[in-house]
């Protein structure tokens, strides 16, 4: 993707892992979206749910293309799609949560792309200027994706009494994945100090500001802070990653070296 | 995209067209036969509005239940580009069937009931969808033959006399040209791979070629409403026509992709200028638009299940507009914010 | 279920490019005009169709009745000199 940028190998051993986890995010995230496919609440959201999802796919794709390139190894976005097994893919477990119903969805959603949006401008400094690019490129889409889940967040959360307490449940069950989003570990220190992305502080205050904000005028209050820490991003998933994968790769693997 | 030649009657009583205003009514006909558009607003014959509200929401609800059988392999597409091709694709079947619900609703009908009918099982949809699809290849196949006949049924409908609903298709014949190209470009991939992919191909091809026939609906002397229909401008070429000249097309494009059509009648006749082919088994086509096809109740059922899971969703959404309504209300001030348009 | 009320119907108009005006180009449903904008991006510009979006609720437009067509329109059919093309000029007179 990276067009008149030269691809000139991994800038240190976090790199690689560093664009799985944001491409893993992505891709995961748009394959739970896309099951709204067909079978949302009305005809308008179908379409802004895949309006999202396409959005989402684009940054893994483009992700992916980027990492192989750089790996340097000649795997392509399908390779890093299809041909990993669970361990190796290292998207936080937030994104690979089931759908729920339509609250669970949207919390969960919201608070991934609220990530996002404070992600995607700390990376248009990166060291590594095609993920700079992509990260100018994407904060576009996931500033409307933050409006959009915003809206449904409060619509939802100050509705009716159904939803507030929909809501409020689907909040106590997701917020506690949030914390592995800003959890430092080896990767992201290295991945700080490379001047790669930014810290998971930075990032920590970035969200933690907006999500307050939207959940006080969503009338929805944050679980307490739970010892509970979830460990996707280092390639040790729930139980729920190894179904979404069966079924996303089991085509492709049941014809190996088949073009599609 | 999915309309198939939408004389199929429902089971929606449809009051006998007693014209109360004769000479309305010969105005109405001279405009038609003029080519000119109807608008919304404009006297129509109670029949022409009937007709009109069981087409557009029959062949809406075609779009929605369309994306069933394909949403089926979002999450399986065997490549991330195929996968981002085939949600374009799906989302826009959902875009069809909101334009056409628009303009169904112009004639007075609102989406929610619309909607119900088709849950009750009032109202039809397309005989197509209620078949499953097993494999890749029929992805491929819906793209080229489901929307191809799609297509050709729906390209005279730019022209229909009915301003809102001819502006509908004109708009979804633009976007659908994408959809038969890459269910072309898909089973052609295909095609030139494995022997494995190659038989998946032809095992989709055998399977949908009848029901996709099947799609221009039944014979022209079987046709119920043709006659009304083509005098109003709402039909403007016979499904027998139309059938075969979706089969001339696309006895070519079957032999470029290298697949066979699995119909040994299948010949072409220099004297019409045409190609012959077998006569059709209507009585799976009255089967399955009657609700005995395979996955009839599977369609239907998701359908409802969305319905009937969102409701709270749309419910909580106008509370809180009124909430909000509310709360404005409470805040006005004297000197009210003026906005100009942007 | 069938108690429910349907969201409001908004009618879209869509600016194609800067240097155009907006046109009509369909309909969304909507609680609110925050998601009707939404809804009016989400479905009418997913092929970059537009640069600005209008939505307006359908139930707060005022549209003449067709039956007033005649009264309305066709007084307009004998005012030619409304047009330049009623004036002849010599032939000589140019950009005029």
């Amino acid at each position: 993707m990276s067009g008149d940028l030269v691809d000139t190998g991994l800038l240190g051993p976090a790199h690689l892992p560093y664009l799985l986890r944001l491409a893993d995010g992505s891709l995961i995230l748009a394959q739970r979206l896309l099951e709204w496919c067909g079978h949302g609440p009305v005809l308008e959201q179908d379409i802004a749910f895949a309006n999202i999802a396409l959005d989402l796919l684009g940054q893994a794709r483009l992700l992916y293309t980027h990492a192989g390139a750089r790996e340097g190894r000649g795997r392509d976005e399908d390779a890093f799609a299809y041909w990993r097994d669970e361990q190796a893919f290292l998207n936080p477990t937030l994104v690979e949560l089931p759908n729920g119903d339509f609250a669970q969805s949207v919390v969960r959603t919201y608070a991934y792309v609220a990530y996002q949006h404070g992600l995607w401008p700390a990376l248009q400094t990166s060291t590594d200027p095609a993920l700079a690019a992509i990260a100018a490129k994407s904060h576009k889409e996931t500033s409307y994706h933050v409006e959009h889940l915003e809206g449904w967040m409060i619509r939802l959360g100050d509705g009716t009494a159904e939803s507030h307490t929909r809501m409020q449940r689907a909040l106590d069950l997701v917020w506690p994945y949030t914390t592995e989003l800003f959890t430092e570990d080896t990767v992201t220190l290295a991945v700080a100090a490379d001047g790669l992305g930014p810290t998971t502080a930075h990032l920590a205050e970035q969200w933690t500001g907006a999500t307050q904000a939207v959940l006080a005028t969503a009338t929805l209050q944050a679980p307490p802070p739970s010892p509970f820490r979830s460990t996707g991003q280092q390639g040790r998933h729930s139980d729920h990653l190894g179904y979404v994968l069966l079924e996303m790769q089991a085509l492709t693997r049941a014809h190996p070296g088949a073009r599609w | 995209m999915y309309t198939q030649s939408m004389d199929v009657p429902s089971d929606e009583v449809s009051a006998s067209p007693a014209l109360s205003d004769a000479e309305a009514s010969a105005t109405f006909d001279a405009r038609c036969a003029r080519g000119e558009f109807i608008e919304a607003k404009d006297w129509m014959p109670a029949p022409y509005r009937q007709t009109l509200v069981r087409q557009i929401s029959q062949h809406a609800h075609s779009e929605i239940v369309g994306m069933l059988p394909e949403g089926n392999w979002l999450t399986r597409a065997p490549s991330l580009k195929r996968k981002t091709i085939l949600l374009a694709k799906v989302q826009d079947e959902g875009g069809h069937g909101l334009y056409l619900y628009a303009a169904a609703e112009t004639l007075g009908t609102s989406r929610d009931d619309l909607i119900a009918a088709l849950h009750s099982g009032r109202a039809k949809y397309s005989s197509i969808f209620n078949y499953p699809t097993p494999t890749w290849a029929d992805i491929g196949v819906i793209g080229w033959l489901v929307d191809g006949a799609a297509i050709m049924n729906q390209v005279p409908l730019c022209r229909c006399s009915y301003g809102p609903y001819a502006r509908a298709m004109i708009r979804i014949c633009r976007e659908e040209s994408f959809h038969q190209r890459q269910g072309f470009d898909l089973l052609h991939t295909l095609m030139q791979g494995t022997a494995a992919q190659q038989a998946m191909v032809q095992d989709a091809v055998n399977r949908w070629w009848w029901p996709v026939l099947m799609m221009f609906g039944p014979p022209d002397q079987d046709s119920p409403h043709a006659e009304t229909s083509v005098k109003w401008g709402i039909k403007r070429i016979s499904n027998d026509d139309l059938r075969q000249k979706f089969v001339d097309a696309i006895v070519e494009q079957a032999a470029v992709l290298g697949v066979t059509l699995p119909d040994p009648g299948l010949k072409w006749n220099a004297a019409r200028g045409a190609h012959d082919f077998s006569p059709i088994d209507w009585t799976e086509f009255w089967q399955v638009v009657n609700g005995h096809g395979p996955c009839n109740r599977e369609r239907l059922a998701a359908r409802v299940a969305a319905y009937d899971e969102g409701a709270w969703v749309r419910e909580a959404a106008l509370a809180y507009a009124d909430k909000q309504a509310a709360r404005q209300a409470a805040a006005v001030t004297p000197a009210t914010e003026r906005r100009s348009p942007p | 279920m069938t108690n429910q009320r349907d969201w409001p119907l908004w009618e879209v108009f869509i600016r194609s490019r800067a240097g155009l005006d907006h046109k009509h180009c369909g309909s969304v449903h909507a609680p609110d005009a925050t998601l009707a904008l939404q809804a009016a991006r989400d479905v009418y510009t997913r092929r970059q169709e537009g640069v600005s979006i209008w939505v307006v609720r359908a139930d707060q437009i005022v549209a003449s009745d067709p039956a007033d067509k005649a009264a309305l329109f066709d007084p307009m059919a004998d005012k030619i000199y409304r047009h330049p093309t009623f004036y002849a000029l010599p032939d000589e007179v140019n950009h005029l």
